[in-house]
């Protein structure tokens, strides 16, 4: 694969989603952004908030799933060989990591505003 | 563009391994690929200053790739692009309709919308081609001089040299042809449709001619007989595939293959048939055999008809003189090169070049290049190494959800695009992913020669 050509891959999803690629790329870059910013402030990892985005994460995966089942009309159910399974495990594996980094991301800002909104009131 | 290819491969001698490694049509498709082929002459940054007048005949995939990639190669040449057609059809879709899988709007645009910046889009059809006097006419009688000619018509459908057949009894009758167009595909569904809902005699045909994507009239078996298991009338079906020499499949490893699952799935197997007449009538079909003419009965039967050169190609000097090609009419290029053997200063591309293997999308993305690299550096004054290995590529659908990632050369090799992770001869769901999924923004994206 060292003649990966990155301009290929980026015209081909360009025809595949249209202007909806840039909204994706957006959200993953943007979302990866506030969850390390989030990391820096909080230093560490909240496990309480981690489990249950996790849990919220396996939903994320099996949403993924359906969703290639449906722009595929067809399912993990026709899986006939190893190079399947692969797919199947990266696309829940996308959707699980995907969705756990958002929800942990949302939900840790989200408290440290509350939290900040006490002190202000406080204040 | 990147250049990184002709690096290591000055000016495009490909060995075998580079050949395989460049043989990633699904490249992009499946994110995990893709080798641009990417020669230097056709870099945006050193495009070359000429005032040449290329003609390309013919507007479909091969000539819009052609357009696309001259245009990104040439400063101030006049390119021409001559064709009647204002819809353009993403063909490879035709079986998915057929299939009942995705409606007729999936396959159909428009010719305009691919037409790159600076080139002309003339809406006529070449009505004669002019090689020695290096030019072409068009049917309103205008003539195009040229300094090269790309040729692209394509071919045509004959369905008039089947007795009895013509393109408006497709969807009727119990005959479906998904060749014809987009409207034709989605009558061959709902005519295959109405019997996987009652059963009877299903047959299945390929003519004896040369053929675009000779995996359709395998795939379009394995589907009927598919739908016919999932509503529970297999039991009630006999599914007969008519080939018309003694294989299944150019390729013998594919050709066994498919054997095997023709076995698997119960469908039976005619060998050395022909399609030769029709009567919707009584729902009769004629074929040659070798021991003379049999006649089958079916309640569903699908019809590919013979093809051959459009014919202003066939009137003309440019197809094969002699040889099995010379009736068809396939135009007389080097297989490698894609430039004429007789006018150098004319190459052909996509379905009418008389080569050995692969009237598809695949072909064209990988012709393509080689022809226009050819041409820009004759056009700077060098020459081209670059050579087409044949490669081409089937998604050979065995099921609905699954398919078998055929890509193969002229010596009949298998050329896996992913070996190791995507074995050639195994139905596969990754296989039918990229087919339903990534295979039309390749496509696209070659169009605009973007990939």
């Amino acid at each position: 694969m060292k003649e990966l050509d990155p301009t290929i891959v980026l015209a081909v999803f360009q025809e595949m989603l249209g202007p909806l690629l840039w909204v994706l790329l957006a959200v993953v870059v943007l979302g990866l952004l506030a969850f390390v910013l989030l990391l820096v402030r909080e230093r560490r990892i909240v496990s309480r908030r981690l489990v249950g985005a996790e849990m919220l994460g396996i939903l994320g995966g099996a949403l993924a799933l359906v969703l290639m089942a449906k722009v595929s009309s067809s399912g993990f159910t026709d899986a006939g060989g190893p190079a399947d399974w692969f797919l199947i495990a990266a696309v829940f594996g996308a959707g699980l990591v995907g969705s756990t980094i958002l929800v942990y991301t949302v939900a840790g800002w989200w408290s440290v505003r509350r939290q900040s909104g006490r002190f202000a009131g406080s204040a | 563009m990147t250049t990184h290819d002709h690096q290591h491969v000055p000016r495009g001698a490909l060995s075998p391994a580079h050949a395989r490694r460049r043989a990633l049509l699904l490249a992009g498709a499946a994110a995990a690929a893709g080798a641009g082929f990417a020669p230097g002459s056709t870099r945006a940054a050193d495009k070359v200053r000429t005032k040449a007048r290329i003609v390309i005949a013919g507007a479909g995939a091969a000539g819009l790739t052609a357009a696309a990639r001259l245009a990104h190669a040439l400063d101030g040449a006049q390119i021409t692009l001559i064709d009647a057609r204002k819809e353009h059809y993403y063909q490879p879709g035709f079986t998915l309709i057929g299939a009942g899988i995705k409606p007729i709007d999936y396959v159909v645009s428009t010719t305009a919308e691919y037409v790159p910046v600076g080139v002309d889009l003339v809406p006529e059809a070449v009505a004669e081609f002019d090689p020695q006097g290096n030019r072409v006419v068009t049917t309103s009688g205008k003539a195009y001089p040229y300094d090269f000619l790309i040729v692209a018509t394509g071919m045509t459908l004959e369905y008039g040299l089947i007795e009895g057949m013509d393109e408006r009894l497709i969807g009727q009758q119990g005959i479906g042809s998904i060749y014809r167009s987009p409207g034709a595909a989605y009558a061959t569904w709902q005519a295959l449709s109405a019997f996987a809902d009652r059963g009877g005699r299903g047959v299945f045909t390929r003519p004896a001619t040369e053929m675009k994507c000779a995996g359709a009239p395998l795939k379009i078996t394995f589907i009927a007989e598919d739908h016919l298991t999932r509503r529970g009338k297999r039991s009630k079906a006999k599914i007969v595939y008519n080939s018309n020499n003694r294989v299944l499949f150019s390729v013998p490893i594919v050709s066994e293959k498919v054997r095997m699952l023709f076995e698997e799935r119960g469908i039976d197997v005619n060998y050395e048939r022909v399609l030769k007449a029709i009567d919707p009538g009584k729902r009769i079909a004629t074929f040659t055999t070798p021991g003379g003419t049999e006649e089958q009965g079916y309640d569903f039967i699908h019809v590919i008809p013979p093809m051959r050169a459009p014919e202003p190609i066939r009137n003309s000097p440019l197809p094969w003189q002699t040889g099995a090609w010379a009736a068809e009419g396939w135009l007389e290029v080097d297989k490698g090169t894609l430039r004429h053997l007789r006018y150098p200063n004319v190459f052909g591309v996509g379905d009418i070049a008389g080569v050995p293997k692969g009237k598809t999308a695949a072909s064209v993305k990988w012709q393509v290049p080689v022809a226009v690299d050819h041409l820009v550096a004759q056009i700077a004054g060098g020459k081209s190494q670059a050579l087409y290995t044949g490669y081409t590529s089937c998604p050979l659908i065995t099921r609905l959800g699954r398919a078998m990632l055929v890509e193969f050369d002229y010596r009949n090799n298998l050329v896996p695009s992913f070996p190791g992770v995507i074995a050639p001869l195994e139905e596969l769901w990754v296989t039918w992913v990229m087919k339903t999924m990534a295979l039309k923004p390749t496509y696209v994206s070659m169009l605009r020669g973007r990939a």
